[in-house]
Order: structure tokens, then C-alpha cells, then sequence
């Protein structure tokens, strides 16, 4: 044979089929480790599930930690005839519940085919001992260990979200789950599903023809380790977000915290909220939270927009200085209100006329329909809707009226009107300064999350920026996205935020009597500087606002308490709010305000609240 | 008086091919059959599974052969074959933009319930254009006008392809280069790629250095043979290569007797860098050599030795950042540098213990626990092996690979005595396409390849794959009979 290129690629192709078939011959016949032999031997797949990774708060206390629980796993092909009755002494369910599991498996049995199926979910390490010890009398059941959630401490319920088995409809939206496995739902742990999930794994062991495990299949060389979940560090401090629950119990509203000087959230508190026994045991609280008239699952802080009230003065004034309409200096009088044509905002009695300090710490309503006029009616602008959207941008730099970015999801964005709305409610042109002049007061069409109140007395707190409020702090697994750790600047200069926060301190520290609206949040020693909001709400008493901060130099924490139909600001949402800024900065009550503390955790308003 | 037409249908048509190919449309069919029988137990005629649809892709494309062989003049395809060439072209850029979205790559068109794969039919049309511009009167692979014209007709709807994410259907494209060999490429192109793909996994698994060293023994041992100086180069130069290998590991035993610190300037030393510029330094005295000995094989050497070194270093960043994800794994999977933390290899492991556990004679026909609990992925289609593995044994698994070796050995042996050279290149392509889809599948499922998803030519399940391949083989045994029709 002549070796011309022909034959050389006829050899080629001969060393190629060599290679291949030697190869075969290798894994076919001569390791014996791919070998299970003609007795219908088989190799079981058991699946690991990974640990999640656990939550900490700021302070390295476990929030959301595992502990093992066990599913009951069938396989419907493998089950011959056993003692239903001891089965079900051993797992303590009524015998109808297997007979019927069984029946249905039976009927299901072309679907099912080879596969585990699960019969009992989250057994009690104790429960399936007693199960192990007689499982040999029932062939085809076998146990599985999983790590469920588990909640050291009953803080941040409604925070931390749920873990819950993944249904069709997740499934169809999310990659890489199958039928069987947890995802988180709300929550952090939703938001950081991803980081917390881990990896299955799987071993592979050998089953004899009796049903037996022999041992590992190839020693575990090809078993997939399963891969723990990463831990996540949030910015919660767990005994504060613990207080925070307690004072808020048997009120409907919000109470939120802030670090200023991170944007780091210390505190979120929606009331009511979700207790942290029923988050472990999701499924069967299910019925019971959804019936619930306060809607507990509803995270008011985040996702309820409300009018903020008087609080919103602080940021009109701002605006009024930055825009040059009058100085802290001017003086405007107040005559039980603010009189335009034959209408009035009314006022209550105070001295007047006021400065811009004082009209801070006395909450003086015709003080900002004057701001506010001045603000709508500069002549710099050509008309008094080109001046409400400067205003509106002004606002939105506050962070209201938009989402504010923070890693929670369902955040709500709230609403600050502009031009082109009121040219849609009144026509175009056809209103005035004193049509929309309720929101000088923070009244009428603003809607802004109890989120966004904590993050405006941050703002001032900080003397004019803001970071973007967050729950996840960088740890050793997880590093959080960049934009928190930006300064977001507001678009009023730093200069004019000392007088707002000499305004804030007044109110609060100027004694009873001096007509200062928030001397009950006073703590001696504690610098609280704080406005109070008194927002109308059409569905009964008017709803309590306070927002507050501490240390006046160098503040630590920034508070926003919003309490529904709570009367005035500083009825309850003042004691709460500053509550709380004591007990972090303190670290307890002082004994002339444990009655203060008394009547708050007390106080039950619930029945003002109207649910339908 | 009757009229003269031709030898028959016993004499003319290529029995043997057509044998081999009928067995292994069977024999993928009642594997179909057994990979998915036991999720939904039904018989194999059922229209709603996969084996019930295989038989109506099966029973069209015998039609479509029947086509080919009886209706259609084999000469129409030389005329054709640029028309085709360039909507086939047309079609592979067309469905980048209007294919639908199938495992991250978009390279399939979808009517209805029918999806199809512009590729596949690249496949042919490229072999057409080949033949025909290659058997043209005065074609010569080595005048450069004509080389970078094939090489074009290649390349053009391999980067195409490679643009759908199709990787692994470009990598066919590749086998060409076997078709190209024949017809007068150099042999050095084929050794060349060789010990490309050599340094490659060297560079990978041992270390840049031995790949240098490895690259200096193939160069000045090519540039030994040819003169005749092979004594010299076993008594003086491998001796030295040797010494050098041993080079890393003795300086790691020095830095350990001498107990220096983990960031010791010894530990430091790149020791590939230093070896290839001490190769870089001698460059320029071989070149003085060539250019004195007019010696063009020494230039070449130099000029290969420099590229290889080019490989060498640039193979990290190939490998990294040119390289995808999912694909840069998968090498590794293969090459045993990273156990398979994340599940990658999952898909080999499951089908290598399936192909394994079948032993010698197989567990039988519908026998199989790995394939039919559903552990392997894709079994019907990229999978379709393991099943075979597992049911036939070594027995069925060597004996569907001798048909396939048999089918190719054919191809080539009818291309070799045919006449016309239109014939012999298109038999060619077709020889080197089969090849390639063998040697890539099976090579996967059984653990020498990295995982590329292309089919079982014949076998897998899916029509855009079988009538591809069947109108591919159907075309040269038309060739082949209108040749012993009329030439006997």
C-alpha cells in the first residue's frame, strides 16, 4: 500500500477510532468503579441542601440563624405493604393523612414514576428520631435533613422577610431552582436571595436489591459538596429595632432610624408587624396574617405614602432661604392663621409676629404660607408654575417624591405634585399661589414614606446631604453597591441648615411654656432637636408625625415616628421618637421618663383605626 | 431495439453507504425511544414523544433522499452551488437578528411547531462551494489568490456562526482542514496545529516553562531530522533539555534547603521569561545562518519557534479573556485543573458513570437506570450515547463507532476513485464533517473532549440535524452514481 495522503488520513481516522474505543474499553469494562452489577443495583441521588447564610444585626447578634429540620421523602414504586398505624403512631399524624398521600401517589404513579416524592415537611429533630428508629419496617421512606430558618431574637419580623418553598410561578421566573427548594420571598431575605442561597449538593450512594444502601458510590468522588449561603451583616441594631417593636405595639405606624453619618438603617418598625414564630412557620400562619384587619404584611415604612405634615415646614423653609425669599430674620405675624380672600389656614395661638427660628419651634402655619408664597411668586420665574417645578426639584433633591434607592425592595416613591398636575386639576393657568398653599404645611398632595421623613432629618442632621438609607453593611462575603457610600447633596446650601437645626433644638429643649411644640421629647444631657407634624388624615383623627435627631453636634441617630390617628405630633409620635433616641444613646430609660415610657407602651390605638 | 440507460440501481448505488447509514437512523431511533420511554411509558410510534417524532423526521428524509437519488440531476449542484452558498449566508446572518433565543445562542429560526438550524445547512452549501471553486480547471492550493479565496469560503460562515454563540457548530468547520490536506495543504500546517493545541494544554496544566522548553526540543529537533543530524542533537541538545527540566524543581529545593522566605527573589524568578529570551538571543544567530545556507526551512522554524512563544505567553490571556465562561470551565473541567465545584462537569460525570456502568454487553434494550431517571441532560440529543453506552455495552457502543468509521472509511474510499474532482472534494467535506460530529460527541460523553453541544450525525434526536446529514450523504452518492452510471 502506497502511503499517499489518502491513506495517511485513513490512518488518521483509524488512531482517532482507536483512541475512542480504548477509552470506552477503559470506563465499559476495565475500572470497575463506574461498574453496578446485573442485579439491578442502583445508585440513590440524595440531595444536600446547603445551610443558608445567616443575618447578623450591626452588633454581631444573630438575627436569622438555621436549625436542622427533616422532610419525610417517599418513593411510591418502593413502598410494599407496611403497618400504616405504626407509621403513623411514629410520626404522630392521623392515619387518613398517610391513607390519603398514599392513595394520591397511586394515582399520580405515572407522574411520580421513579422519583421522591415528599410526604411530611420541617419534622422536629425529635419527631423523626422517633421515625429512624423503625424506619427499616418501612421501605420506600426515608428522611431528609434541611436547615430551616430560626430567630434567636423578635426583632425586624417584617425586615428580615421570609423563606418559603418556591411555587410554579417563581419557578417559571427564576433560573436554576427545582421543585423542593427555598427561596426567600420579602424581605431581606429576598433581596439577598442570591447571596444567601448556597449550592445543593448531592451524594450518590449504592442501593443493593434489597433496598439497602450499601455505601457511597465511588467513595463520594463524584458527590457534589454543597456550598453554605453567605452570611449578610445588616446595619439593624437588634435590641433597638426590639424596643422600637415594643413601643410601637397596638399602634398602626411606622417608626424608622437612621445612622446620618452612613445612611445606615438602625431601626425600621412597621405596626403591626409580623412576629418572628410565624415567619418560621410561614405556611400555616399563612391564613391567619392574611385575614389580619391591620394587614401586618404591609410594610408600612417603605410602602405607605402619607402627607408628612408640619414636618415638611423644615424643607420649605430651606428653600425660602436658598431661593432668597426672606432671611431667618424676617418677621411674619399670624392672626390665628394666614387670611387670603375670604379664606383661611388656620393657626393655633401662639405669640406673634415670629422669626424663622421660632416659627420652627412653635410650628407656625402662616409663617410658611408666607415662605411658600414667596417661593410660588418670585419674579425670577415667569409664572407660578414654572416656580413650582423649581420647587418641585428642590424637594426631589430631598429624596421625596422619588424611591430613594435603598436595598429594601417594594420601596414606595410617594408623590410631590408639579405644574403639570395642577394644570390638570384646575386647567392650564387657571390656578393661583393660594391654590395649592396646603403644601407650605406639608398638606395636600405630598405623599412621602415614614423612610423618607427619617431620611429628611438625616438630611438636616448631616447639615445638608444625605446617604442613601440601606439595611446591608459590607462583611467578609458581601460588599455593597458604591452609590452608598456617595454623598447625595440636596440643592439648598449647607450654610442655611444651622438655623433649621437651632429652630429644631428650640422646639424641643426650650422648657414647658415657652411654646415650644416638643418639649416632651426633651432627655436632659441628649441635645434632641426634633419637629413635630400633626397630619389631617380623612379616616378619623389626625395622624402624629415626629422626626427628630441627637446629639444636636455630631448626631448619632436620626428618627422618624409616624403614628396613625395619634392627634398631635406631640401626643405619641414625640415621646416614641425620642424613646427610642435615649435608649441608643443611653442605653436605658431615665427614671423621670419611665412614666413617659409607661403610658407608651401601654397605649393602644387601634380601635381609632378604621381597617375596612 | 432498447435504449442504453445506464448500469442499474444494484450496480451504481453505494449499497454499503446506504446500509450504514439506514442502521444508524435505527439505531438512533429506538434510542430516542429508550432515553425518553420512561418519564411517560407509551409505544414508540406515539406522535407525542420524541420517538414518534423522530419517525416522521426519518420517514421525510428518506424522501428527501429518494429526492436527491431519482429526481434531482446531480449536475445542477456545481451550478447551484454558489447561489446557494451565498442565501445559506444570507440565512446564518438573517437569524441573528429574527432567530428565536435557545440556550443563550441564537441560531435557530422557528415556524410554528418546526425549528431549524441555518447552520446545519452551511455545512453543505460550504462543501458544495469548496468543491466546486477547488475542482476548477487551474486551481492550485498553493497559489495564494486561490488559498485565501477557500480559506474565505470557510472562514466567512464559521465567524458567522461563532458570532451566533455557536461555538462548537464553527468547530466543525475546522475539519476542513483534513478535505484541504488532501488536496495539497501542507503537512507542516496540520503538525503545526498539533503542537499548537500541545503548548496550549501544557502552558494549562503544567506550566508556561515546560512549554517553552517543549517548543525549543520540537523546533530544533524538526531542524535535526531533516539534515540528518539526529545523533548530534540525542548526545548534546537533549541532554541540556532535560537539565533545564529540572531546573524549577531544583530551585525549589535550594529555596527550601537554604530556608528563604516565601517572597524570595529565587521564588520570583520567572523562569519562562528567562528561557525565552535566552531563545529570543539566539534567534539573530540563526538567522545569520539561514540567510548564509539560503536555508527557507530554518527561516520557517524561526519564524514558527517566535509564534510559538507568542502562544505560549498569550495563552493566559486566551483563556481568560477571550474565552467565555461556561467555556473556559469546561476546558478546565476537562483538563482536571479545577474539581467541579460548581456542577460543571456534572454533566460528564453523569455520563461517563452511564456509558460505564454498561459494561461489556449492556443492560439491555429500555435496561437503563442512569439514562432513563433522567441524570443525564440532553439525552436524547447531545446525549444520545450514553444510552447506547448503557443498554449495548462495549459490544453496541464499539459496533455503532465501527459503522461510523466504516461510513467515513467509504466516503473516502468512493471519493478517491472517483473521476471527477468536483466528486472527490465534496466527498471529502463530507468525510470530514462526519468525523468531526463524531469525534467531538462521542469524544465528550466519554470524557476526551470538552463539553460541546453538536449532534450524533444520524442518530441524535432532531430533524434539522438529520436532514442535513442525510441530504449532505445523499448528495455524494448521487455524485457518485451518475459517475458509475455512465463510466462504469
Amino acid at each position: 500500500m502506497k502511503l499517499d495522503r489518502s491513506n495517511k488520513l485513513k490512518i488518521g481516522l483509524a488512531v482517532a477510532v482507536a483512541i475512542i474505543l480504548t477509552k470506552l474499553f477503559v470506563i465499559q469494562i476495565v475500572d470497575e468503579s463506574y461498574k453496578i452489577d446485573a442485579s439491578n443495583n442502583s445508585m440513590v441521588y440524595s440531595i444536600v441542601y446547603p445551610p443558608r447564610g445567616i443575618i447578623d444585626d450591626r452588633n454581631g447578634r444573630i438575627l436569622v440563624g438555621n436549625k436542622i429540620a427533616y422532610d419525610l421523602l417517599v418513593t411510591p414504586k418502593e413502598v410494599e405493604e407496611f403497618d400504616t398505624l405504626a407509621l403513623c403512631q411514629a410520626l404522630d399524624v392521623p392515619v387518613s393523612f398517610v391513607r390519603e398521600k398514599m392513595e394520591g401517589y397511586h394515582r399520580d404513579r405515572r407522574r411520580i414514576g421513579y422519583q421522591s416524592v415528599v410526604m411530611l415537611k420541617q419534622m422536629t429533630p425529635e419527631q423523626y428520631m422517633k421515625f429512624a428508629e423503625i424506619a427499616y419496617k418501612f421501605p420506600g421512606f426515608r428522611g431528609q435533613a434541611r436547615s430551616i430558618r430560626e430567630y434567636p431574637y423578635n426583632a425586624g419580623g417584617n425586615l428580615l422577610g421570609y423563606v418559603s418553598e418556591v411555587d410554579a410561578d417563581f419557578l417559571k421566573r427564576h433560573e436554576g431552582y427545582t421543585v423542593g427548594d427555598y427561596a426567600g420571598k420579602t424581605g431581606i431575605e429576598a433581596t439577598c436571595e442570591e447571596y444567601l442561597k448556597g449550592e445543593k449538593g448531592y451524594n450518590i450512594y449504592l442501593r443493593n436489591s434489597h433496598n439497602k444502601i450499601e455505601g457511597r458510590y465511588r467513595d463520594g468522588e463524584m458527590d457534589k459538596e454543597a456550598v453554605p449561603g453567605k452570611d449578610i451583616t445588616t446595619t439593624i441594631d437588634a435590641e433597638l429595632q426590639h424596643y422600637g417593636q415594643m413601643l410601637m405595639q397596638n399602634k398602626v405606624g411606622s417608626l424608622v432610624a437612621i445612622e446620618p453619618a452612613t445612611g445606615e438603617i438602625l431601626t425600621l418598625v412597621s405596626s403591626p408587624g409580623i412576629d418572628v414564630d410565624m415567619l418560621a412557620d410561614i405556611g400555616s400562619h399563612y391564613n391567619e396574617i392574611l385575614s389580619n384587619p391591620y394587614k401586618p404584611m404591609f410594610n408600612r415604612a417603605v410602602q405607605s405614602a402619607y402627607p408628612p405634615g408640619s414636618v415638611f415646614k423644615l424643607v420649605n423653609g430651606l428653600i425660602g432661604l436658598q431661593e432668597g425669599v426672606f432671611t431667618p430674620g424676617t418677621e411674619y405675624p399670624c392672626n390665628m392663621g394666614y387670611h387670603f380672600g375670604n379664606s383661611k389656614l388656620g393657626c393655633h395661638a401662639h405669640r406673634s409676629p415670629l422669626n424663622f427660628e421660632e416659627s420652627i419651634m412653635m410650628s407656625c402655619n402662616a409663617y410658611y404660607c408666607y415662605v411658600l408664597r414667596g417661593i410660588l411668586e418670585n419674579g425670577k420665574y415667569g409664572s407660578v408654575a414654572e416656580a413650582l417645578d423649581v420647587w418641585n426639584a428642590y424637594v426631589k433633591s430631598f429624596g421625596f417624591g422619588k424611591k430613594l434607592g435603598s436595598d429594601f425592595p417594594s420601596e414606595l416613591g410617594g408623590n410631590i405634585p408639579d405644574s403639570k398636575y395642577y394644570d390638570k386639576v384646575y386647567g392650564k393657568g387657571r390656578w393661583k399661589a393660594t391654590n395649592v398653599i396646603s403644601l407650605s404645611i406639608g398638606q395636600g398632595e405630598i405623599g412621602c414614606t415614614p423612610l423618607h421623613l427619617a431620611n429628611l432629618c438625616a438630611t438636616i442632621a448631616n447639615r445638608g446631604y444625605y446617604y442613601i438609607p440601606h439595611l446591608i453593611r459590607d462583611s467578609r462575603d458581601v460588599a455593597i453597591d458604591g452609590k452608598y457610600k456617595e454623598r447625595q447633596y440636596t440643592m439648598v446650601d449647607t450654610a442655611y441648615f444651622p438655623e433649621v437645626i437651632e429652630g429644631m433644638y428650640r422646639a424641643v429643649n426650650s422648657g414647658y411654656g415657652s411654646g415650644g411644640t416638643a418639649t416632651v421629647a426633651a432627655v436632659e444631657g441628649l441635645d434632641i432637636c426634633g419637629k413635630t407634624g400633626t397630619a389631617q388624615n380623612p379616616r378619623g383623627d389626625d395622624n402624629s408625625v415626629f422626626i427628630c435627631f441627637a446629639p444636636k453636634d455630631n448626631p448619632k441617630i436620626a428618627v422618624a415616628a409616624y403614628v396613625e390617628n395619634g392627634s398631635f405630633g406631640a401626643r405619641w409620635a414625640a415621646p416614641l421618637a425620642s424613646l427610642l433616641v435615649e435608649k441608643y444613646l443611653s442605653g436605658e430609660i431615665s427614671e423621670d421618663r419611665k412614666a413617659l415610657e409607661q403610658r407608651i407602651l401601654e397605649g393602644n390605638l387601634l380601635d381609632k383605626v378604621k381597617t375596612d | 431495439m432498447e435504449r442504453f440507460k445506464g448500469r442499474g440501481l444494484r450496480e451504481t448505488l453505494d449499497w454499503p453507504l446506504i446500509i450504514c447509514y439506514l442502521v444508524l437512523v435505527f439505531v438512533g431511533w429506538i434510542n430516542i425511544y429508550a432515553s425518553v420511554q420512561s418519564a411517560e411509558p407509551s409505544t414508540i410510534f406515539d406522535l407525542g414523544t420524541r420517538s414518534g417524532k423522530q419517525l416522521i423526521w426519518i420517514v421525510t428524509a428518506f424522501a428527501l433522499a429518494v429526492l436527491i437519488l431519482f429526481v434531482l440531476n446531480p449536475r445542477i449542484y456545481e451550478s447551484l452551488s454558489l447561489p446557494v452558498y451565498l442565501a445559506t449566508l444570507a440565512l446564518l446572518v438573517a437569524v441573528i437578528f429574527l432567530g428565536v433565543e435557545v440556550k443563550g445562542s441564537r441560531s435557530w429560526f422557528e415556524f410554528g411547531p418546526v425549528r431549524f438550524q441555518p447552520a446545519e445547512i452551511s455545512k453543505i452549501s460550504t462543501s458544495l462551494m469548496l468543491a466546486t471553486v477547488m475542482s476548477q480547471y487551474g486551481y492550485r492550493l498553493a497559489n495564494a489568490r486561490n488559498f485565501i479565496l477557500t480559506a474565505a469560503i470557510i472562514l466567512v460562515p464559521m465567524a458567522i456562526i461563532v458570532a451566533q454563540s455557536e461555538t462548537g457548530s464553527a468547530l466543525v468547520y475546522v475539519g476542513f482542514i483534513f478535505m484541504l490536506y488532501r488536496e495539497g495543504l501542507s503537512g507542516w500546517l496540520l503538525f503545526m496545529i498539533g503542537v499548537a493545541i500541545l503548548l496550549f494544554i501544557l502552558t494549562l496544566t503544567v506550566s508556561p516553562y515546560m512549554s517553552v522548553l517543549v517548543l525549543m526540543a520540537i523546533v530544533s529537533l524538526c531542524n535535526s531530522v531533516y539534515p540528518g543530524r539526529m545523533k548530534r542533537w540525542l548526545a548534546v541538545v537533549l541532554p541540556v533539555l532535560v537539565v533545564l527540566a529540572a531546573l524549577p524543581f531544583g530551585l525549589d529545593k535550594l529555596g527550601t534547603a537554604l530556608e528563604l522566605g516565601e517572597d524570595s527573589f529565587i521564588y520570583r524568578i520567572r523562569l519562562e521569561y528567562v528561557l525565552a529570551a535566552a531563545g529570543l538571543c539566539a534567534v539573530p544567530f540563526y538567522a545569520v545562518k539561514a540567510f548564509r545556507e539560503r536555508n527557507t526551512f530554518l527561516w520557517m522554524s524561526i519564524a514558527a519557534f517566535i509564534a510559538g512563544l507568542v502562544l505560549v505567553f498569550s495563552v493566559d490571556f486566551i483563556f481568560h479573556d477571550v474565552l467565555q465562561d461556561h467555556q473556559r470551565k469546561r476546558i478546565e473541567v476537562l483538563l482536571g485543573l479545577k474539581d467541579d465545584p460548581t456542577g460543571v462537569g456534572y454533566n460528564v460525570n453523569q455520563s461517563m458513570i452511564a456509558i460505564g456502568s454498561g459494561g461489556f454487553l449492556g443492560k439491555g434494550f429500555l435496561k437503563g437506570t442512569q439514562t432513563t431517571y433522567g441524570f443525564v441532560p440532553e439525552q436524547s440529543t447531545d446525549f444520545i450515547f450514553c444510552t447506547i453506552g448503557e443498554e449495548w455495552g462495549f459490544v453496541g457502543s464499539a459496533f455503532v463507532i465501527l459503522v461510523y468509521a466504516f461510513l467515513i472509511w467509504r466516503v473516502i474510499h468512493d471519493a478517491e476513485r472517483s473521476r471527477e474532482s468536483f466528486t472527490r472534494i465534496y466527498g471529502y467535506c463530507v468525510a470530514s464533517c462526519v468525523f468531526m460530529h463524531l469525534f467531538i460527541n462521542i469524544g465528550m460523553t466519554i470524557g476526551i473532549m470538552p463539553v460541546i453541544g453538536i449532534p450524533l450525525p444520524f442518530v441524535s434526536y432532531g430533524g434539522s440535524s438529520l436532514w442535513a446529514f442525510t441530504v449532505m450523504l445523499f448528495i455524494f452518492i448521487a455524485l457518485v452514481r451518475h459517475e458509475r452510471r455512465y463510466f462504469g
